[in-house]
This record gives C-alpha cells, structure tokens and sequence, in this order.
C-alpha cells in the first residue's frame, strides 16, 4: 500500500482539475466529485497508516531535473510523522468538504469553491509527503496562493480582497527567508533531501560548524513563522476570517498553519544541530502564545476569537519543539486540528443559522441548535485541557516538556497562556450559546450534513488523546519518536495543568453567566490595557505606519528618481546633443560659410573694382599699354 | 554546407514574406493578415523542423551553414544552432506567429505594418543563428528600423520620442559595440569574425584588452536587456508601442541583449566576465529589487509590466554573473520565461485596452464577475510572473538565485526582496483590476474572445509544462551552457 502513496495528492488534483474545467456544467455535482476523490485520499492514507505501525517505512524519488551535478528530487517520504498528518489533512479535509456541501449552498462561484478546496488540500498533501526541502518549498507556495484565493473568495468585497493579498504577501516575507535557508544548507550540505541531511547530522557531525546550522534553522524557521502566523507575521491570520468559515477551518486546522510546525517537525534535524535556533522558536513561540491569547480575552467576533486562539495554540507548539518536546509539539498539532476544525465548523453553522458574527448579539442558542452547542462544548472543554478530552493530553505532554527544560519562567508563562485559553472559549461559549439571548436572531437550523462532520469531529476531540496518553503507554510519541524523551508522567504538572484550566472556565463563569455585569467594570478600570488588547497591541497600525506607508513612499520616490534623474540624464543628452547641434549648426553657418562667403565677398568686391577697367574703348587700352610699356621700361631701367 | 538550409530557411522565409506582399495590393487586407499569419506559421513549423534535427546531447554548434561573404576581410555568412540559441528561435517563432494574430488589431496602414513586421522577425531569427560577429552586428541592427517604424507609426500618443529614444539609445549602445567587435578582429590571428575561432583564442587575450572590450560590448547589450540605469527607453517604448510590438520587445528583443552576453562576451572575454562578474551582480540586484520598487509605483498596467520586465531580467544578470551551471540554467530559463510570460501579460493589458482604450488599473474593479475566463487567464499568468512554483516563471527565478546565492551571499539575500515586491505589485494589480465591487461602467465589457485565446492558450500550456517539468527544456539549454561554462575555464565534474 505504501507504494501508493502518490495517489493520496494526485485525487484532490484530479478533483481539482474536473472542477476547474467542468465545474459550471456540473454544478451542485462539483461537491461529490471533490468529495469522493478526498475519501479516496483519506482510505489510503488510513491504510498507509496502518502499514506504518507496523514499522513501514518507505522513501521513493525520481529525478525532477538535473543541473551540473545538482540533481533536483522529485518524490515522497512515508514515516509515522508525514502517515499521521496525512491522515489528520484528509480526515478535516473530506469532514470540512461534506460541510460545505450545506454551507456554500446558493453560492453563484460553488463548484470554484470545491476546485480551490481540493487544490488546496493538494498542496498540503504534497507538501506532506516531500521529501526534500525543495519540494517542500513549492508545495509551500503553492499552499500560500491556494489560501490567497480561498480568503478572497468574496473577492467583490474589499475586505476580502485585503485579506488574501495580506495573507500571501505577509507569508512571501516569510518564504523569502525560507528560501534563503534552504540555499544555506543545500551548498553547505550539498543536498536538499531530509533523510540526507538528518543522517548527514547525526551521524558525521563533525567538520559542521553549528553557527551556519543554527543560521539556516532560523532562516527555515522564517518561513514556518509566516505560515504558522507567530509574532511577527501573525497578522495575517485574523485578516484571513474574510473568508467562508469552512476555509477557516481547513486552514486553522489542517491546511495552512499545520504547514509552519510542520516544516520545524520535519526539518528539527537542523534545528537539533544548531542548537540556538530551538532557543529561538520557543522565544517566537511563548511571545506568540501569550500574546494572541491576551488578545482573545476581548475579542467579539466570535472568528476573530478562535482566529487568535489557533494563533495562540500554534505559539504553544513552537514552545514545546523550542524545548526539545518534539512528540509533544506533533501531538498537540494532531490533537489541535481536530478540535479547532470542530470549533470554526461551529461557528460557521451559528454564523449559517443567525447570520450575525459578534457574539454580543447573541446569546441562548442552546434550545435551538443542540448538536452545535454540545459539540462546541465538547471542543471547548477539549481545548481547554479538560481531562481526559484531547487536549488534555497533548497540552500535558508541552507542559511536561517545558517543565522538564528547567525553564521555570516559561514554565509559568505557558501555565497563563493555558489559563487564558479556557477563560476565552468558555466566554465564547457562555456568550453564544447560554443566557438570555440579548437580541431577536431568526435562526434558521442547519442541515445534517453541516451537523454530521461536528459529531464526528467531536469523537476524535474527546478520544484521539488516548494514543499519546501514559495510559496507552504514550503509544503517538514511541510512534512519531524522534529521539529519547522524558516521558515519565509527572503528577504536579499534571494538576496544575488541570487547575488552570478549570480555574479558567469558572472565571469564565463568573463573568459571563453569574455576574455579567463584571468585565465592563472591570473594562473600565483597567481600559489602557483592555484597549491594548481590543486594539490588538496596535500592530498592524505600526505596521502600517512604519512599513507600509513608509514603504509606498520609497516606491514612489524610486519612480521619481527613475523619471527625472535617470530619464532625466538620458533626456538631457538627448537635448544637449540637440543644443550642441544647434552651436554648431550656428558656427556652421555663421563663421565656417561665413568665411566661404567673405571670400566670395572679397573676391566680388574686387570682381567690381577691375570691372571698371573694362571700359571697351581702344584709346583706353592703348593708354594703358602705354603706360605699362613706361612704367616697365622705367623700372628695367633703374633696377 | 549540407543538405537543406534549414537554418537560412528559418531566417529569411520572413524575406520571402515580404515579397510576395510587395505584389498584394494594399486594399486586400484580408489577404494581407492571412499572408503574414501564414508565413509567420511556417517560419514555426520550420523552427519545429530544426528540432528535429537537432542533436540534444551534442553541446556544440549544429547545422551549421557557411558561405563566404566578403572574403577580402574574411567575413562569413555562418549560421548555427545550439540549445540555448534554439530557445531563443523557438520563443521567437512562437511570439512572431502569435503577436501576427494578436496583429488584427492594426487597422491602417496595414500593408506597411506587416512588411515591418516581418523583416523584424527575420533581424531576430538572425540575431540568434549568426556565427560571425559581422553578420551578428548586421542582424542586431536590422531589428532596429522596422521596430523605429513600427513603434513610431502605429504606436500611441508619444509614439515619435519613444520610437527615436528607443532607436538613438539602442544605436548608441551599438557603436560601443561595433568598436568592441573591430577590436576582436584586430587582435584574432589571423583576423576573424568568427564566434567560435574567438572563442578558441580567447586565452590569447590579455585581461586589459579583455576588460575594454568586454566593457564596450557591454554597453551595447546592456541597453538592450535593459541593465540599470541604461532602462529608461524601456517603459516609454513599451507604452507607446502597439500590442503585439511589445509582445516582441519584452518577449524577444530584450533577450537579444542577454543572448549577447552568453554567445560573445562570456565565451570570448572569460576572464573580463570573472573579473567584473561583482559589477554585474550588483546591477542584477539593483535591477531586480529597484524595478520591483518602480513598478510597485505604477498606475499604467502597461508601465508597470515594463518595469517589471527591468526586474526579472535582473534575475538573467544575476544567474549570468553567478558563473556556475547552476547560475547559467536559471539564467537561460529566465530568458526564456520571462518572454513567455510576459508577452502574455502583454497580450492580456492589450485585450482589455482594446475594449476600454484605458490602462490606469484604478479605472477597473470587479472585472472578475463580467470577465471569469479572461480573469483566470489573467490570475494564472499573474502569478507565473511572481514565479509561483509550479508554474515555469519559479524555475527561472529560483535557479538563478540558488546559483547567485553559492556565489554572492549578501547581494542574493537582498535580491529575495525582490520576488516579496513582486507578490505586492502583482497582487495589487489583480485587485485593483479583477477585484473588489464591479466597476458599473465597465458592466458591458465583453468577454475574451475566441482569437484572442487562441493567442494565450499555448503560452499557458508552455508555462504549465515547464513549470511541473521543466527537464524538458533544460536537458535542451544545460549542454550548451555546460560547453560553454567549460570553454571558459570553469571546472564542472
């Protein structure tokens, strides 16, 4: 079966290509055909999986092109950790696809929609399966336009069109660095292939010099922060709510940020080898985390607040592998993309039945749609660490790992970051779906194809834990393994993690269902920081103030250095040729034919002067001869 | 010379054009586009001949036509192909024949046009096949008048400065190179203009003497790739000139200049090119990243694909200075695929000023909802041009960089913000133009239509073959280069 494994990118490809080419004469059809070429993935990638288990392992390439002595691979790599995110890519993907079907309903660009989808989960799957870092860098921009025409998808909206050009040219930032990363170690290696250059690691350190790992780790690592959104490039993330929320979720999910962690997951042989980068991703990470929680606190769009919270989580992962926490950073990205695709499908289905996105304007829509708000419940309390849900488990494992850096400081932060994340889900799910509700809503209720995917959704967010848990023997990190982990479970770590967390809902509690009266009192005496947050730390005006604009004027200013010195040099010797011209066609005329007149002048003058002589008259003549004859005569003479 | 001249049949089938509609009269103008298409057609058919004679594993000069010319000063009528001049006769049939169709936009004087047109397509097809520098120097100048005319005659509102900026400034750059081409001839024992007997008598040249003449060739390429800051006849050029001229003036006349570089001044002037091989990265970069700012600074879409022209071809610079296998394919891709691609821009600014006789992009909005195959078509070369993996504009891109980056670390690492601009500029574009609410005054803008496709659709399929597999034109241009990179001295395995 491993031997299939290219068929698992080539049916979304398929289904993107029958879409794009026949899509408008299929119409409403466009749907089952993305659909059953996602289940065709999502069957072999179980299958693949299971193969792997078992201890498969299977590397396959072929030649892409040759120059000098480069060759360039083209190829795949099937080990637990590309089998394990197949299977999580095309589990949301096929679960995110049978959603649309309900959500995009009536959509004028519908069979679009499924040919951007399925292009996009291509991407991601390519970019999973590659086996070097060249390959993986095309999937990778190929992911990042995917993602620009999905966010645009309303392109007749202006926000929206913002939102994609945002997202791509904020990632391109990132992919740059990447680029230049992958030179790095590609001359310094002299191979692009992940095998290659993990053995080249591990096994013949010596003669590498850590200072141009650790350079080209971080220069990597430029990349992951782009498409993973981590501070300073997150900020295209909450701009990317512009689009349908089943795109959300696939990107939140599976798609687009997944790819970030990734890269570090798959390249950590790097990163382990210069050691100082891994220093680097937890600082990014922790920054990251902390402060797209504290922005989630406020928000009340209830996208933008799952937005940050991805952002936040993504942050939590770049902690665990910064600290060495390799499984725990795979594992939570695992468990994370189950629950956040159930929580965006979640909104996407009270977005779909009330049609308003401020979770103000909510309230009480427990009564009417049931399956939405328990499996919501059921992802909040998985995200919230709530044992023995998901994200218990993978949050346990970071919290281990960090614990075990010995780094208390960051030990505590990430303690905060996890308190924070369940008072945010909690406020959204008290706000949204319990109380009274705070306006006249018509609600319209979803149809079971948007609901089916929550269920199932949901069975994953409360068991797919229990593979990485101690009581399976952390069976997901032997499995993923990287190398030796500390994997003694450690009781303290264990209930702190768990008191945070429900400290953090009963905070939520509190403020929302108790006392709602609270947080705008509590607003107004602490409002430069609410409005820190609510403003989110005012990033993208700084941003704006002094990149964007900055930037614009430079561009500007080049045009004008272009159009008057440059063309302007040009156009003054154009001119000054003409100007020397004009002297010399002056000199020309005046001085040089000017003295080819004077002679003619001269020669005139004196022309008329001895004219004169020529009277005709014989006397005059003779006169002349004969004063000649003297005049001669006279000068022989004395001479 | 042996059997059939296929290469003299490539270059002056255009000739034979001419001819026959010197006995047209000038009111059939029916019968004058069909001629011109046909013979445009043909001359593709027989670049397609050429290749399959072509021997791709053979790194050298191949069928190869000699006659004596001038014999008293041992000039050669010598043509010969290689992969890498094959690339460029290819990309020159193909644009040819479908700037002729894109043509039907010329409405008057219509006989004059096509004559230009294609004594144009002869100067390149020779420009590209000549061996002697003598016949090199006679087809480099030949594209210039018919381009003067053909710019300056059914060319836009400053057609005149354009047309006599554009033939000045290119005529300027030739003189340098004339003299650079005499100084060769001297100094070959015995005297020749012959490519390949300077190539083999390169190491016979002392650097001094390299490094002035390769300086005053220098000058005459560097104004036609454009290099900065000898640029600026480009964007007026480009403006003023009609549709398909453009086509041909960012699609093939430009590569003229980077052709220059690899068939005369590497091979013949090694050392001058490793010697001053720092200097040209640094133009490269400065093309690269300030043409990206300039073009980010446009409102004109045609303007803006100018300048953006400026910058990838900043990226031929970069590869070529590079001086390494790696450097020389992107180098070579780029040429190639920058004239794809952007004759394919230019087509498309051209479908759309054809129907609404304005380029400000802040005029449109929203065409994607009226126009969905043209905005696709649009999208999809869009991002070809912003080198999206996948597509043949990335290979370029990346070889170039890859191999500018082994041999100039910093200057490379500048150069990536070039390809971030690009993103900016282009997606801007497509905002500006295709998105956002529909404009209402463009509501009756009718679709693309048939012919006009028909003149994208192969550069398309082009961009998305070579894109996905790119060997294909690769193992065609890689030997050449190889060769090349070999005659001058760099060690390859």
């Amino acid at each position: 079966m491993v031997n299939y494994a290219y068929l698992i990118p080539l049916f979304p490809l398929l289904a993107f290509a029958v879409n794009i080419f026949w899509g408008r004469r299929l119409k409403a059809k466009s749907a089952p055909v993305a659909i059953l070429a996602m289940l065709g993935s999502l069957v072999i990638s179980c299958l693949i999986l299971k193969e792997v288990i078992t201890g498969k392992t299977l590397e396959q390439s072929v030649e892409w092109f040759k120059v000098g002595r480069y060759s360039f691979e083209a190829g795949f790599l099937v080990d637990p950790l590309s089998a394990m995110m197949l299977c999580v890519v095309t589990l949301v993907g096929l679960l995110v696809e049978v959603y649309s079907i309900g959500y995009m309903r009536g959509d004028k660009r519908y069979h679009l929609f499924f040919a951007y989808v399925s292009l996009f989960i291509f991407s991601m799957l390519g970019l999973v399966l590659s086996n070097n870092l060249i390959q993986t860098y095309v999937f990778w921009e190929l992911v990042g336009v995917c993602s620009y025409l999905l966010i645009s998808f309303w392109f007749e909206k202006k926000s929206a069109a913002d939102a994609g050009k945002k997202a791509f040219i904020t990632n391109r930032i990132g992919d740059a660095g990447f680029f230049l990363g992958l030179s790095t170690l590609f001359y310094y290696l002299g191979t692009a292939n992940f095998t290659q250059i993990s053995q080249r690691l591990m096994h013949h350190p010596e003669g590498l010099s850590q200072g141009i790992l650790a350079l080209a780790a971080v220069l990597i690592f430029c990349g992951a922060v782009g498409k993973s959104a981590q501070f300073p490039l997150h900020v295209w993330l909450p701009d990317a709510m512009e689009g349908p929320t089943p795109v959300s979720a696939l990107i939140h999910a599976a798609t687009m940020v997944a790819a970030g962690v990734y890269l570090v997951a798959r390249s950590y042989a790097v990163f382990a080898a210069g050691h100082l980068s891994l220093e680097v991703v937890s600082y990014i990470g922790i920054i990251t985390s902390f402060m797209a929680g504290s922005i989630a606190l406020v928000q009340t769009d209830i996208k933008r607040i799952l937005a940050y919270s991805t952002v936040s989580q993504l942050g939590y992962m770049m902690i665990a592998l910064g600290v060495g926490g390799y499984s725990a950073g795979v594992f939570h990205l695992m468990t994370h993309a189950f629950f956040k695709a159930l929580l965006f499908l979640c909104a996407g289905s009270v977005i779909h039945a009330c049609g308003v996105q401020d979770i103000r304007q909510m309230g009480g829509l427990f009564g009417k749609m049931k399956v939405t708000a328990t499996t919501c419940l059921i992802g909040c309390l998985a995200i919230s660490g709530v044992p023995p849900l998901s994200g218990f488990w993978s949050k346990d494992e970071i919290l281990l790992s960090v614990y075990n850096s010995g780094n208390r400081v960051l030990y505590g932060l990430t303690l905060i970051v996890a308190f924070m994340t369940a008072f945010y889900m909690f406020r959204l799910l008290f706000l949204t779906f319990f109380g009274k509700p705070r306006e006249k809503l018509h609600i319209h209720k979803p149809a079971p194809t948007m609901d089916w995917p929550l269920i199932i959704l949901a069975v994953f967010s409360i068991f797919s834990g229990f593979v990485g848990s101690p009581l399976m023997g952390h069976a997901f990190s032997r499995f993923i393994y990287f190398h030796p982990e500390h994997t003694e479970p450690n009781y303290m770590v264990m209930i702190s993690s768990v008191i945070v967390g429900l400290a953090g809902i009963s905070l939520a509690w509190v403020f929302y269902i108790l006392s709602p009266a609270l947080p705008a009192a509590l607003a107004k005496n602490f409002q430069p920081v609410y409005n820190l947050l609510l403003n989110k730390y005012w990033i993208d005006e700084i941003y704006d103030r002094f990149i964007i604009q900055p930037f614009l004027r430079l561009t500007k200013f080049a045009f004008s250095f272009d159009r008057y010195l440059i063309d302007g040099a040009v156009n003054l010797t154009g001119t000054s040729c003409v100007a020397v011209s004009r002297v010399k066609g002056w000199i020309d005329k005046y001085i040089v034919d000017g003295l080819v007149n004077l002679i003619a002048l001269v020669v005139g003058a004196l022309g008329e002067v001895f004219r004169r002589l020529q009277t005709g008259l014989i006397q005059n003549y003779i006169l002349l001869i004969f004063t000649g004859v003297v005049v001669i005569v006279f000068l022989l003479r004395f001479i | 010379m042996l059997g059939f001249p296929l290469l003299s049949s490539a270059v002056f089938l255009p000739i034979l054009g001419i001819l026959i509609l010197f006995f047209i009269p000038k009111n059939k103008t029916a019968l004058i586009r069909v001629t011109s298409g046909i013979i445009t057609f043909l001359t593709l058919i027989v670049s397609l001949v050429i290749f399959t004679h072509f021997n791709s594993n053979d790194p050298g000069l191949q069928l190869q036509e000699r006659l004596s010319w001038i014999p008293q000063v041992n000039i050669n009528y010598h043509l010969g192909v290689d992969g890498l001049s094959y690339s460029m006769v290819f990309l020159t049939a193909l644009l040819c024949f479908l700037a002729c169709i894109a043509s039907n936009s010329i409405k008057e004087r219509i006989k004059e046009y096509y004559i230009f047109f294609l004594l144009l397509e002869t100067g390149m097809m020779g420009t590209f096949l000549a061996l002697d520098l003598f016949l090199f120097y006679v087809f480099w100048e030949i594209t210039l008048v018919p381009m003067y005319f053909l710019i300056g005659i059914w060319g836009g509102p400053r057609k005149e400065y354009a047309a006599i900026k554009f033939f000045l400034y290119t005529l300027a750059g030739s003189v340098f190179m004339l003299l650079g081409i005499l100084a060769l001839y001297f100094t070959s024992t015995p005297h020749t203009f012959n490519i390949l007997e300077l190539t083999q008598q390169s190491k016979f040249f002392a650097q001094a003497f390299q490094n002035i003449v390769f300086l005053a060739l220098f000058f005459g390429f560097a104004v036609k790739v454009p290099v900065f800051p000898f640029h600026t006849w480009l964007p007026d050029a480009h403006v003023e000139a009609p549709t398909p001229i453009s086509v041909l003036l960012a699609g093939v006349l430009l590569k003229m200049g980077a052709y220059g570089f690899f068939r005369i001044s590497y091979p013949i002037l090694p050392q001058a090119a490793n010697y001053f091989g720092f200097a040209i990265a640094v133009l490269a970069v400065i093309n690269i990243v300030y043409g990206a700012f300039v073009a980010m600074a446009q409102t004109d879409f045609k303007k803006m694909v100018a300048y953006s022209s400026v910058s990838h071809m900043g990226f031929v610079m970069l590869g070529l200075a590079a001086l390494s296998p790696v450097g020389f394919s992107g180098a070579a891709m780029q040429m190639f695929n920058h004239g794809i691609i952007t004759g394919a821009m230019f087509l498309l600014v051209g479908v759309l000023y054809d129907r609404s006789h304005t380029r400000e992009m802040g005029a449109f909005g929203g065409l994607r909802v009226n126009l969905p195959v043209f905005s696709a078509v649009l999208i999809f070369f869009s991002m070809a041009s912003l080198g999206l993996p996948g597509l043949s504009g990335f290979i370029g891109e990346f070889l170039s960089l890859l191999g500018g980056f082994k041999a100039f670390k910093l200057l490379t690492a500048i150069s990536v913000l070039g390809i971030v601009i690009t993103a900016g500029y282009i997606l801007v574009m497509i905002q500006k133009v295709l998105l956002g609410p529909m404009n209402d005054k463009w509501k009756g803008l009718s679709e693309i239509s048939f012919r006009e496709l028909v003149t994208v659709v192969p550069l398309l399929v082009i961009v998305l073959v070579l894109g996905v597999y790119p060997k294909l034109a690769l193992d065609i241009i890689n030997p050449a280069l190889n060769l090349i990179l070999n005659n001058m001295g760099v060690v390859l395995p």
